[in-house]
């Protein structure tokens, strides 16, 4: 079990606000080993990007903190790393792609320029050998001439292509690990599907382990290789895609799979009403003692106002559930 | 119900000139929709899907006349909307509303939820004062929020609850045609069914007519009646909802189809699927023969001569492409849905 490439151990994160502490992150547990896929998924405001900016120190503070914790990276205790050590391991080691190709490209630099900087900063390139790379990288992402591409800014680009210039800059120094954080909301579908088969592509090739943030059921079955559930700031089920998406433990994560439009849905003659989960999430101040689902659980227990869940299950499949109790035990 | 659709559109053009290029440059232009023609029976949904870029949007806000109109005609019932000028136009609004996409950015933050359901009804000049404050709870109770909620300001509102004050102020007029602009795709998917369930309940309710622009098939399956597929600027199938999603005829229709990632599909589902090379073209000198031809895998040397007419394959069921056969009374698709 030692030999995760990424373990995260008890992880809080909190924010002071006026209203004294909030917690967002409460104890999170979770690893990633090389070269494996593990989709984050919930819905917003349940702490998945938050986790993603956790672990790589890039939470703004103040406000926020890391206020305990572990992230061992190949052992290396991330949390307790000091800001140079940091800036080594961002976009050379662990690096991201975030969600809005439009905004988080740089409008004044092109494209080139802006892949070559992580590579003359981490791997030591001069800017001709950078630049080069650079061009290298836009065609392992599949954009037409890249000689020529290399030297547009980002308006000069399609959002896909735009999409596909972060995934190049991620890439460049071969990082260990890849946090996508929803890379494919703001596109096509037909796009999405392009940069998804990019993505297993590229990790076939280079063993890049990929933790994929979304909230597209369809995008996990077709990408994960583990699935982590979270809600209200805590990791409630977790297991294989197929553990997860076949067997769902947790009612929420039930309700999650079912609530879904499915393609084939006029095969029947009767339409059917979706299934849907009732409610809202609760706000970080709502929270109280006990789980967070309870209020739109349609199986809650008396227990489950009182006491926060553990996790239980085995082989690798877990559900922080008190439906679950009698399982372990028995 | 009589046999007249309530919204019927002519070849509807909406082209945006550019600025020119150049002191003796051509002036482009850019043709968002260029020559679209649908029916919307009463009580019944269109679905209109596309990628963006495709002018789905556009199409529906020339319908409402929101947007610029180039060429065509729309009628509203007995109405053509093409026709109308200043005060007539705006009395005729009462009758077509709209819910747009983000629920963030379409409320005022500085307006009171019941107040933005209000401002429809005053607008209008419908019934008198106290008559619209009570109107405004029963549409507040209709669309599933609290009658007391109407002091609240939009901020105090989750995404679903602000898109149910969207819908409440697109119902306060009683319209007949209902303009719902992408209503899900910002919610959470946990709330997204709630709307949708919402949107389908008020239908049978109330009759309302849906004009339901969308990229997500999954959502669209479930809702429409029909359903239209756009490709830059022009319909290129149109289809009742159970034959288009049994069998989708154009090769961009069966490539969207095959793009949406399941539950159950996942990885097979994944390596089967079709691949569409590259970006759509511009909109700005579309090329001359069938517009998809570039990124067709089933493309014929012929499709990129000539653009191909959208014909009725079997009654009902449109499509614009020249490589779809009739087989013993079938149509059969150039190319076919992965099968899982």
């Amino acid at each position: 079990m030692s030999d995760a490439l990424l373990r995260v151990e008890d992880l809080r994160v909190e924010f002071k606000t006026r209203r004294g502490k909030a917690l967002v992150l409460n104890g999170v547990d979770f690893e990633i080993n090389a070269g494996e896929t593990l989709c984050v998924v919930g819905e917003s405001g349940c702490g998945k990007s938050m986790t993603a900016l956790a672990l790589l120190r890039l939470i703004p503070s103040p406000p926020g903190r890391i206020s305990s914790g572990r992230v061992a990276f190949n052992g290396e205790d991330l949390v307790a790393a000091s800001d140079e050590r940091m800036r080594e391991v961002r976009g050379n080691r662990i690096s991201m792609i975030f969600q809005e190709p439009m905004t988080s490209l740089n409008p004044v630099f092109t494209v080139g320029e802006q892949i070559a900087e992580s590579l003359r900063l981490h791997a030591g390139l001069d800017n001709a050998a950078a630049h080069a790379r650079a061009i290298e990288m836009l065609q392992q992402v599949g954009i037409p001439a890249p000689e020529r591409r290399v030297d547009e800014y980002p308006h000069q680009l399609s959002g896909g292509m735009r999409q596909r210039v972060m995934i190049a800059m991620a890439l460049a120094c071969r990082p260990d690990i890849l946090i996508a954080d929803e890379p494919t909301t703001a596109l096509d579908v037909t796009v999405q599907a392009q940069i998804f088969d990019l993505l297993r592509e590229l990790q076939r090739e280079k063993g890049t382990a990929i933790l994929l943030i979304t909230h597209d059921m369809g995008a996990v079955a077709e990408m994960a290789d583990r699935v982590m559930v979270m809600y209200a700031g805590r990791v409630i089920e977790q297991g294989t895609t197929e553990q997860v998406l076949s067997a769902p433990g947790h009612p929420y994560t039930q309700g999650l799979i079912a609530c879904l439009p499915e393609l084939g849905s006029s095969a029947a003659d009767v339409r059917v009403e979706l299934a849907e989960i009732s409610g809202v999430v609760p706000s970080i101040w709502e929270l109280g003692s006990g789980c967070a689902f309870r209020e739109r659980c349609p199986r809650a227990l008396p227990r489950c106002a009182s006491e926060v869940p553990p996790m239980f299950g085995s082989g690798g499949h877990g559900t922080a559930c008190w439906l679950h109790a009698e399982t372990v035990a028995a | 119900m009589s046999d007249k659709p309530l919204v019927s559109v002519t070849d509807l053009k909406v082209h945006f000139p550019r600025a020119k290029s150049g002191w003796f440059g051509q002036p482009e232009v850019v043709k968002a929709v260029d020559g679209v023609s649908f029916d919307i029976a009463r009580g019944t949904t269109l679905a209109v899907v596309g990628e963006s870029g495709s002018g789905k949007t556009t199409a529906a806000l020339a319908v409402m006349r929101l947007s610029l109109v180039s060429a065509g005609k729309i009628m509203l019932g007995d109405t053509e909307l093409t026709a109308l000028e200043g005060e007539d136009l705006r009395l005729a609004r009462k009758r077509m509303q709209i819910i747009f996409q983000d629920p963030f950015s379409s409320l005022n933050p500085r307006e009171r939820a019941g107040a933005a359901v209000r401002a429809p009804l005053d607008l209008m000049n419908v019934g008198t004062p106290a008559e619209r404050t009570a109107r405004v709870a029963e549409l507040f109770t209709q669309v599933g929020l609290r009658p007391e909620q109407q002091h609240l300001f939009p901020h105090q509102f989750s995404g679903g609850q602000r898109q149910r004050i969207n819908i409440a102020r697109a119902l306060a007029t009683q319209p007949e045609l209902v303009v719902c602009d992408e209503p899900v795709s910002a919610l959470d998917i946990a709330i997204r069914a709630q709307i949708l369930n919402l949107l389908a309940r008020l239908q049978r309710e109330l009759g309302l007519t849906y004009l339901f622009i969308s990229h997500d098939m999954a959502v669209v399956e479930n809702i429409c009646d029909d359903i239209a597929v756009m490709y830059l600027g022009q319909i290129v199938e149109r289809a009742p909802r159970k034959p288009f999603f049994t069998r989708p005829l154009h090769p961009y229709s069966v490539a969207l189809m095959s793009a949406v990632p399941t539950v159950h599909g996942g990885r097979k589902r994944a390596a089967q699927r079709i691949k569409l090379s590259g970006d759509p073209p511009s909109p700005i000198n579309p090329p001359p023969g069938c517009r998809f031809a570039g990124r067709c895998p089933v493309a014929e040397p012929a499709c990129a001569a000539e653009l191909p007419p959208l014909r009725e394959v079997v009654p009902g069921h449109w499509v614009r492409c020249r490589r779809v056969e009739l087989e013993g009374g079938v149509p059969r698709a150039p190319l076919q849905m992965p099968t899982d």
